[in-house]
């Protein structure tokens, strides 16, 4: 989804200069702020679609600048970033009021994707019962999945991890998120274990069809769409 | 640098010299006390003897008048073995009896007594004698001294003074010689402990505080320094093979990345997709050193250990379910049968989880990647035991060797051509030790079987855990 608004709060210059880039690129519009100070005016001014900030920050830190916001009634989603990679620092990151934690170095391609994911969630709304892409539709309430009518059935992590494709339709996934997300782990395994689970889906959702769904984005991830890959 | 004065600065030296002053006061008054109860009781024998025979002389002149108070004193005087003195004068100064020649040339001092020399009066040492006498003037002018030869009791004093001396010089010597050889004795086995330690500083890591075995404080300090020593030892051999291992294991990596770079910019063609290719060949391998430099801090922080403190209750069966669950197609994918054997109840402990995950992921990544396809591997968890064990029917571990595996960055030399950095069993083991957790690598017949043990939740004493009793 190009075209979003964008604040990078990031006091390296130079870094900072590579994200506008990258992102400008990508099709969004960019605000870069080189401290927390100038961040929190930004943030507070303008509307942005999300918030790209780094944990630790001259001045005032990401984490009581998201308290800040959060406090003001903004909620803007947010999307930190640290060079501190623990468990623990992403839970607090995440309690402050972070959407989502992204630990330093990571690949533009995750970024990317993760903030995608974040604006779309935003504007998701109410819950959903039933979700469909394409010919594909998934019943959240039977825990049953149908493609162009037939049922197919799927084991109960496999369900969980098309939920997940399916929520996120459209966007690119990465394996890293799919870890998180369907199987809460905050870790990469050694060996590309969704790459396995992906192929098992594959089989049950595009094997028997003329379209394939899932659609490898190369470097990044996964994405499930009805068209193919543009 | 005299030694002595190191010698008073010392510890054991000081406190010598005080039990040496205690002891001398002790033996001081011991010693006067013995003055008193010998001397003092003598002195005072003699003094009440005067005084009787002063008051029997008293009554014979008092009944008898002078002849027989003289034939008394003359009695008396005469018995060879007395040392009583005796002596009558006219009140004019003429004697009349005793066997003193003359009235002492003395001053009476303090209740009339008179201390003075009398001549040899064929005493047992025919020497000059000192006496103590009362004198005394009768009634119509007579006067009386009586007194007692105090040779003997100055013998005593003499030899009381004399022994004192030798006591005190005596307790002084061998208060001095015992002080000082109890500090040269424990300065020289602290000598050696600084003498070790300074080696040590120069760079000798290898010496180690001699010990005596005594069990001594002395000796505890050797030993728990040279328990330290080996500590830091084991810490910077640790260190140093980290520091080499990262330093092939990402020099190597980045040398290859940077040579990829420079011949493409050598070949200098005008292809796009040569660029784009080795671009993204570059990126992989960017990645591939991000994972181990990932891994590297997981073990870091794995082993800080402080974060204990944040443990939380976790149910080691689903960690098992969800790591079976993620790992069962990778295994049969490469043609393993893969069982998990997970209780349907909660097996709860105490911890952090996503270690916890991430140690059982990497258990069972091992076993997928070195088991050969056709074979096996089972994920088993014993609730009572808190145990969770990986069996594979690879080709397992060697005895010897199963301890080395679990340092950084070893891996056993089958093991090189498989793709890996060498950190997983590392960061299994440190988890296990931030967990307090036994890990045992055992043989499966044929195969590797690795177990980790959690102790029992209850004895991290949680406030959850009966929260989660009511729960469940």
């Amino acid at each position: 989804m190009p075209g979003m608004k964008v604040l990078v709060i990031e006091d390296d210059a130079r870094a900072a200069a590579y994200l506008a880039k990258g992102l400008k690129e990508a099709g969004h519009v960019v605000d870069v702020a080189n401290d927390g100070k100038e961040g929190l005016f930004l943030a507070g001014a303008e509307h942005y679609d999300v918030l790209i900030v780094d944990r630790m920050l001259p001045g005032r830190d990401g984490l009581s600048l998201v308290e800040i916001l959060r406090a003001t009634g903004n909620d803007t989603p947010v999307l930190f970033l640290s060079a501190l990679g623990s468990v623990d620092d992403r839970v607090k990151g995440l309690r402050a009021g972070g959407d989502d934690y992204l630990t330093k170095p990571y690949a533009f391609s995750e970024l990317l994707a993760r903030i995608e994911v974040l604006v779309r969630r935003r504007g998701a709304g109410q819950p959903q019962t039933r979700l469909s892409v394409g010919d594909l539709e998934m019943d959240l309430l039977s825990r049953t999945v149908r493609r162009a009518g037939r049922e197919i059935e799927l084991l109960p992590r496999e369900f969980a991890l098309l939920e997940y494709l399916m929520r996120n339709a459209g966007s690119v996934v990465t394996r890293t998120m799919m870890l998180e997300n369907v199987w809460d782990y905050h870790f990469d395994p050694q060996t590309n274990v969704i790459d396995v689970h992906i192929a098992r889906l594959r089989q049950k959702i595009d094997k028997d069809f003329p379209t394939p769904l899932i659609h490898t984005v190369r470097g990044a991830g996964y994405s499930l769409r009805a068209a193919p890959a543009a | 640098m005299t030694p002595f004065p190191k010698l008073l600065r010392t510890t054991t030296f000081r406190l010598a010299l005080l039990y040496l002053g205690m002891f001398g006061a002790s033996v001081t008054v011991i010693l006067w006390v013995v003055w008193r109860t010998t001397a003092g009781f003598m002195e005072q024998q003699v003094a009440d003897a005067i005084a009787a025979d002063i008051a029997l002389l008293r009554q014979e002149y008092q009944f008898g008048g002078l002849p027989r108070l003289i034939a008394t004193v003359r009695d008396r005087s005469n018995d060879p073995h007395t040392n009583a003195m005796y002596l009558v004068l006219s009140p004019h100064g003429v004697p009349l009896a005793g066997n003193l020649s003359g009235w002492p040339k003395v001053m009476p001092e303090q209740e009339g007594w008179m201390h003075f020399q009398v001549a040899p009066s064929g005493g047992p040492h025919g020497q000059p004698a000192t006496a103590s006498a009362q004198g005394f003037v009768l009634p119509g002018g007579l006067k009386l001294l009586v007194g007692r030869d105090m040779s003997v009791l100055d013998t005593l004093r003499h030899r009381m003074v004399a022994s004192l001396g030798w006591v005190v010089a005596v307790t002084g010597a061998l208060g001095v010689a015992g002080g000082l050889l109890l500090s040269r004795r424990a300065l020289a086995r602290i000598e050696a402990i600084n003498r070790t330690t300074r080696r040590i500083i120069d760079g000798d890591l290898a010496d180690r505080v001699p010990r005596t075995g005594s069990g001594d404080e002395i000796d505890r300090l050797a030993a728990n320094l040279n328990t330290m020593l080996d500590q830091i030892v084991r810490l910077m051999e640790g260190m140093r093979h980290v520091s080499e291992s990262v330093a092939h294991d990402l020099r190597t990596p980045l040398t290859r990345l940077r040579s990829r770079l420079e011949l493409v910019l050598i070949e200098d063609t005008d292809d796009p997709e040569v660029y784009r290719t080795a671009l993204q060949e570059t990126i992989g391998e960017a990645d591939a050193l991000l994972a181990t430099f990932r891994a590297l801090l997981s073990i870091a922080e794995a082993e800080a250990g402080g974060r204990a403190a944040d443990f939380q209750p976790v149910d080691l069966a689903a960690i098992a379910r969800t790591a079976a669950d993620l790992y069962e197609p990778v295994a049969e994918e490469k043609g393993l049968t893969f069982t998990a054997d997970v209780p349907d109840a909660p097996v709860p402990a105490r911890g952090n989880p996503q270690l916890l995950s991430q140690a059982l992921a990497n258990l069972l990544d091992n076993a997928i990647k070195y088991t050969p396809a056709g074979g096996r591997i089972a994920l088993r968890v014993d609730g009572a035991a808190g145990r969770l064990e990986v069996a594979d029917s690879g080709p397992g571990i060697p005895a010897d060797l199963r301890e080395r595996v679990l340092e950084r960055f070893v891996r056993l030399d089958d093991a090189r051509a498989t793709p890996g950095n060498g950190l997983g069993l590392a960061l299994v083991d440190a988890v296990a030790r931030l967990h307090g957790a036994r890990l045992e690598l055992g043989d499966a017949a044929p195969g590797l079987s690795i177990a980790l043990t959690l102790p029992p939740a209850a004895e991290g004493g949680g406030p959850s855990a009966p929260a989660s009793r009511a729960g469940g």
